[in-house]
């Protein structure tokens, strides 16, 4: 990796594009119609609970499940029917899968000389990989004397010896516990910035992981493509419920249009309506970080319900007229009472007016 | 089951030895004291000697081991090479394939092995492939006795492997055939040498099939145990089977060293 833009003649250049692909099971569709387009050098983030269909959309790229209709195309190249080994590509699993029985420059060779690569360039390459991911003093260990982090680094150098346009990263941070992760999350958004051309399709369930390292994130669910942004786009202004909820973990209110505000449960809201018609039902977006305890504008008062402490915040819970709404306060120096009364507020800027069932088109 | 306290853990071995050792122990002791003795007719045997030893790793019966060594090792190879194909084949088919290959491959083990020797008798004694009266009758038998637990060692091992190698050789450009011989292969060389080492064992002390095949110029170990026995030399008898059984216990810790240079996890 000595520079941008080295990618191998053998390896796919950048860019993925899914063209109305579909994967079904026994008649049990798991991935339904995808259309999405990565471009080189992007980093997707292919968000969603388990069973929503991300892996199968990796799976598909990678060549390991064959779509039952539409195309996968690698950097322009149609390679639906192509074996996985003929695809160019690197990938990263879970679980490492670093081969047990060869020491890590082995591994990572690998690659290199399945592709029949010129045998004087390969040491070269593979020390560079192993530098690129900090483990080069690792070359001659074998895989189980290597930590969870430090096996998950070798995996990805594995991946990226062979300078494929293409990396597809599979809940690669998902074994490895809290502090590591984040650890590997920072590097993994410095080896992005040092593999300028590589385009990066990364599943998860995450979202911090998503709205970390995404430059756009396919937010999944029910084997269905929901959503699409930027971290900002989805996080601000999300377009459907399912992503208001799964991305940041918002309250969603149900409330009807009216003239200029708003009616929930006996509440009138002062929010931006648009040109949503009175007398439309809706759904009302606001994250719980943005509510504030105390009266103010847009204030909904109820019975507090839960408290949980958070170290730096306290997640308040609130019954208000039947409806659960979750507020995350910096640390409280009095927590209320269960049972308590109280009120809550948020800002009018901070709501997200939503079409109702938008997740359920 | 766990048994935690003193006189629980005394009280389970004291059952497990007084199972394990008239059960296993003494018969085997038996024969190693009967190939030394000179006499036994009391309750132990009387008298030390050599001579049986010396018969037993001399003359026809050397070459009785070599023999047996020679048919083992062959049966062994070849039940390995088509048992561990077959299973590695079984492995990537359809559940409808690979309960076919099952059942045939369960066959030598459930028909009795008799059954089998004369089966195979039967079928190779005319032309075109008359083999009756020669080696290869012998060994071919034991390759069809033996290569069933090649085939089920070797595909139990297969299903356990995770798929997530093969995947990922995959994924780095290597070919089928570079993912069998780089990765599959040395994942499952434990169990290829396990396999190696139960096939060798089984054809070592095979005697019924083999009994009903043997050319005169070939005679397996068991069959020279069984014909000294037959003829009332215990003790020849005893010595010899005490060659068999020590040859193939170095055999076996010989594949069993390779094993656990060859296991990673």
């Amino acid at each position: 990796m000595t520079g941008p833009g080295m990618t191998s003649p053998g390896a796919t250049p950048g860019g993925i594009r899914f063209d109305q692909v579909s994967v079904a099971y026994d008649g049990n569709t798991v991935l339904d119609r995808l259309d999405l387009t990565v471009e080189p050098g992007e980093v997707m983030a292919l968000l969603g609970p388990s069973g929503s269909g991300k892996t199968t959309a990796l799976r598909a790229v990678a060549g390991f499940v064959r779509p039952s209709s539409g195309r996968v195309f690698l950097g322009g190249r149609d390679v639906t029917d192509l074996p996985p080994h003929r695809r160019g590509i690197g990938m990263v699993v879970q679980q490492y899968a670093l081969f047990p029985h060869m020491r890590v420059a082995d591994n990572v060779a690998f690659g290199l000389k399945a592709r029949k690569a010129p045998k004087s360039g390969i040491p070269q390459l593979v020390a560079d990989a192993l530098e690129l991911v900090g483990m080069a003093s690792y070359a001659g260990r074998y895989p189980r004397e290597l930590s969870g982090g430090q096996q998950q680094r070798v995996a990805i150098a594995r991946a990226l010896a062979t300078r494929p346009g293409v990396l597809l990263l599979d809940e690669p941070l998902s074994a490895l516990d809290a502090q590591l992760r984040s650890g590997m999350l920072t590097e993994l958004a410095r080896l992005h910035r040092e593999l300028p051309d590589v385009s990066i399709l990364y599943v998860t369930h995450d979202q911090v992981e998503a709205l970390t390292l995404a430059d756009r994130i396919a937010v999944m669910d029910r084997a269905r493509l929901q959503d699409c942004g930027t971290p900002q786009e989805l996080y601000r202004s999300p377009r459907t419920e399912f992503t208001a909820s799964f991305v940041g973990n918002a309250n969603l209110l149900p409330v009807t249009v009216a003239d200029g505000h708003v009616d929930f449960a006996g509440h009138q809201l002062t929010v931006s309506t648009g040109d949503v018609a009175a007398g439309v039902s809706a759904t009302l977006c606001v994250r719980p970080h943005l509510v504030g305890l105390g009266a103010g504008p847009n204030a909904l008062t109820g019975t507090v319900a839960e408290v949980q402490w958070r170290g730096s915040t306290h997640r308040l819970y609130v019954d208000v007229e039947g409806h659960r709404v979750k507020a995350d306060l910096r640390e409280l120096r009095e927590t209320p009472a269960i049972g308590a009364p109280a009120t809550l507020h948020f800002a009018t800027e901070d709501a997200v007016l939503l079409p109702v069932g938008a997740a359920d088109e | 089951m766990l048994v935690h306290s003193r006189a629980g853990k005394l009280a389970v071995r004291g059952v497990f030895l007084l199972l394990f050792v008239p059960l296993f122990a003494v018969p085997l002791l038996v024969i190693v004291a009967a190939s030394v003795s000179t006499n036994w007719s009391g309750a132990f045997p009387s008298g030390v000697t050599t001579e049986h030893y010396a018969a037993a790793t001399s003359g026809d019966s050397l070459k009785a081991l070599t023999t047996s060594l020679v048919t083992a090792v062959s049966a062994s190879l070849v039940a390995l090479l088509v048992g561990g194909w077959a299973a590695l084949a079984a492995a990537s088919l359809r559940a409808r394939g690979k309960r076919f290959l099952d059942m045939l491959f369960m066959l030598p083990v459930a028909v009795p092995s008799v059954v089998v020797g004369l089966a195979v008798l039967v079928a190779f004694s005319r032309p075109p492939v008359l083999l009756n009266g020669t080696r290869w009758i012998v060994i071919l038998a034991h390759t069809v006795l033996v290569t069933a637990f090649a085939y089920q060692s070797v595909s139990a091992a297969a299903r356990r492997l995770d798929p997530m190698y093969e995947q990922a050789a995959a994924s780095l450009g290597a070919r089928p055939s570079y993912v069998l011989w780089r990765v599959k292969l040395p994942l499952l060389l434990p169990s290829l040498t396990a396999a190696a080492g139960l096939c060798f064992a089984l054809s070592m002390g095979e005697l019924s099939a083999t009994m009903m095949l043997y050319p005169p110029d070939w005679t397996p170990l068991p069959v020279r145990i069984f014909a000294a026995t037959d003829r009332g030399s215990l003790f020849t008898g005893a010595a010899v089977a005490v060659v068999l059984m020590a040859t193939t216990l170095l055999v076996l810790l010989a594949v069993s060293r390779i094993r656990t240079r060859a296991s990673y996890r």
